[in-house]
């Protein structure tokens, strides 16, 4: 059969959500963040929110995620964006409110915002993108660098004694009576995908619904930070940020 | 039983290159371009073998940058 007899518009089965528009990513070839950029596309368009959502980026490389998701979005100082997130979404109860962070950002600087906004139980959702490791300032270590993982900042290694323990940010949430729903995700392959797509639905619906707040964390790569192939980074990660870092949902009520 | 056949067409501007729709592919349909580029340097994915491209769309899942369009009949 030819092939131009099977791309016709009646076969087509799947291509890039319109919500996420034509402007090139600045993003490095193999990066997570394109695919849950997507998956917030499929989201927002399939829930019917495209006018309704106001979105927080953070600082980091996903900094310039308004320029690629076509919603409302606030940029917000460097951690703050679960405090901009709760504005928003006080002043503006109906539309759908998340926040888009690193770990840079919410694990770092940004912790105090993002535990009291979970404590408060704020009706926003947080998708925190964890790949251990400051991307864009070029590899430093971040938190949730795993122990003697080596960056930029501790070329032999992570060690307990000198740089502490990774932070699990997503464990500490699961205990605030605030939090409605906190899941551990990932990207790598084509079930993890479906599953965290799920995953962030849940976190809008539950948004939607007052439940309380949503933390989505997924676990990703940072091919260029770890110097690896997108291919073996996906491999390293599997390895070993699984094993630091379990999948699945830490707490859903 | 139905026989399904799929095909793909990548946006070459937008792909960088990065593999992991050609890891991502269950009938290893895809492959980097051996030698083109396209206008920034990148060696974007083609369909190798399309003959044997069913349509499943995973490669268009795992893309992070959307550049992948599925499509797919059944005979």
């Amino acid at each position: 059969m030819d092939i131009n007899e099977i791309i016709k518009p009646e076969n087509l089965v799947y291509s890039k959500p319109t919500l996420l528009n034509d402007n090139t990513m600045h993003y490095c070839p193999g990066c997570s963040h394109g695919v849950v950029h997507k998956l917030i596309a499929e989201i927002v368009e399939e829930m019917g929110m495209t006018q309704d959502t106001i979105a927080v980026s953070p600082v980091g490389c996903a900094v310039f995620a308004y320029n690629y998701v076509d919603v409302d979005w606030i940029e917000a100082a460097h951690g703050r964006a679960p405090a901009v997130a709760t504005a928003a979404k006080r002043l503006n109860p109906n539309k759908l409110v998340f926040t888009y962070q690193g770990d840079g950002d919410l694990a770092a600087i940004g912790t105090a915002e993002t535990i009291h906004a979970c404590n408060r139980g704020e009706n926003i959702t947080i998708i925190f993108i964890n790949n251990g490791i400051y991307g864009m300032t070029g590899g430093q270590m971040a938190p949730t660098t795993l122990e003697g993982m080596v960056t930029a900042t501790c070329p032999y290694g992570r060690t307990p004694e000198l740089n502490g323990y990774p932070l699990h940010i997503s464990e500490l949430v699961a205990k605030l009576a605030g939090a409605c729903y906190v899941t551990r995700q990932s990207v790598h392959n084509v079930a993890a995908i479906r599953k965290a797509k799920k995953a962030i639905r849940q976190g809008f619906e539950n948004s939607m619904a007052k439940k309380g707040t949503s933390l989505i964390e997924i676990v990703s790569t940072c091919n260029t930070g770890w110097k690896m192939s997108p291919d073996k980074a996906n491999a390293w990660m599997e390895e070993h940020m699984f094993a630091e870092y379990p999948m699945g949902d830490l707490k859903n009520v | 039983m139905a026989k399904i056949k799929g095909a793909i067409i990548v946006n070459t501007e937008r792909c960088k290159g990065c593999n992991l729709c050609v890891v991502a592919c269950p009938s290893k349909v895809l492959a980097l371009q051996p030698q083109k580029v396209n206008n920034k340097g990148y060696h974007y994915a083609f369909m190798q073998n399309p003959d044997d491209c069913i349509g499943c769309a995973s490669c268009g899942i795992v893309c992070p940058d959307g550049c992948i369009s599925v499509y797919k009949v059944k005979l």
